[in-house]
């Protein structure tokens, strides 16, 4: 009885969009001011919904970018080519504008302090958004466990939170890398390929320090970056995944 | 085309029972393959929801929303648990 007592359903909620940053020509940063959340884990997602004049509605996940320490939740959204939603939220939305969503969700691909670490974040284009969450609560919480990061994006520019990563690298805990896979900027020193085995060889801990690893990106972007780290020798129960349909790895 | 993962109807699976699922451990019947529930491909591009086991692709989901009503075939599950939270760790 006891457990049937916590059951419920997710239940949508209006927020209130508080601020708006472009953080590429291609994604945005909606801050929101939701009065009934309840507090989130970093990596976890919410579902959107859009409700059009004739009562039509379209639903899409979006990872939270915030951490559970920070004042708003803040979703990132990239604008799909022919997207039903996105193109909405990262073109149109405007502040004091109201978004309908549900969440927190998810308990899977979710990070805290107490799951330790070392941390391996292996993020292709925009799976680098639940990412920033958890490296948002890893300084709010003063957390020592050790992180290192490989992004992988098209260019510079199109690179989500680059202010923000470097600055994370600066701090003794976070490592991060970078790989441009179709232009480089004069005299970039970072990897310029696409995500492959040699490559997570020379990022990743050793699998005998048991790294906990988080990947995130687009299908085949994870395909290839957790099949090649099973095959390094990590353990396939300490890889967590989530895939989405976008593009930009 | 790409699947997605169970990560995707996370939102869908917490409507149907009523709390988190995600990290639930799902057995296949077919090949006995037991993962997380993020762990399943997830193909939502036909009328409803149908999720394969990773390793041998069978059929171990489908959910329909019938006239707002979730229907749910568990058809190719052997067992379906809820994780305990060290487990995962």
């Amino acid at each position: 009885m006891e457990r049937a007592a916590v059951r419920r359903r997710l239940t949508w909620q209006a927020g209130t969009v508080v601020d708006l940053v472009s953080e590429t020509a291609q994604t945005r940063s909606i801050a929101l001011e939701l009065p009934k959340w309840a507090g989130h884990r970093s990596g976890q997602h919410v579902d959107v919904r859009l409700t059009a004049d004739d009562d039509y509605q379209a639903q899409r996940s979006y990872s939270i970018a915030s951490a559970p320490d920070d004042d708003h939740v803040v979703l990132t959204v990239q604008r799909l080519k022919d997207g039903e939603v996105s193109p909405f939220l990262v073109d149109e939305l405007r502040i004091g504008d109201e978004l309908e969503l549900r969440g927190p969700i998810g308990g899977y691909f979710v990070w805290e302090d107490s799951l330790g670490g070392p941390l391996l974040l292996v993020a292709g284009g925009s799976g680098i958004v639940p990412f920033r969450s958890m490296l948002r609560h890893h300084r709010a919480v003063h957390s020592t466990v050790p992180v290192r990061l490989l992004c992988s994006v098209r260019s510079l520019p199109l690179m989500i939170y680059r202010d923000e990563l470097m600055q994370v690298a600066a701090y003794d805990a976070f490592d991060v890398s970078v790989t441009l896979t179709q232009e480089q900027p004069d005299g970039w020193r970072g990897y310029r390929r696409r995500i492959d085995m040699e490559m997570l060889a020379e990022v990743a801990w050793s699998p005998s320090e048991q790294p906990l690893v988080y990947v995130c990106g687009p299908t085949p972007f994870v395909e290839t970056a957790a099949n090649s780290l099973v095959e390094l020798g990590h353990a396939a129960s300490r890889i967590r995944t989530e895939r989405f349909g976008g593009t930009g790895a | 085309m790409y699947g997605l993962d169970g990560n995707a109807i996370a939102g869908t699976l917490f409507d149907v029972f009523g709390e988190e699922m995600t990290a639930a451990w799902a057995h296949c019947a077919h090949c006995g393959r037991i993962s997380p529930v993020a762990e399943v491909w997830v193909y939502l591009d036909g009328p409803g929801i149908v999720a394969r086991c990773w390793q041998c692709e069978s059929v171990v989901m489908v959910i329909v929303d019938r006239r707002g009503v979730a229907c749910v075939d568990l058809m190719g599950l052997a067992s379906f648990e809820q994780a305990s939270p060290s487990a995962l760790a």
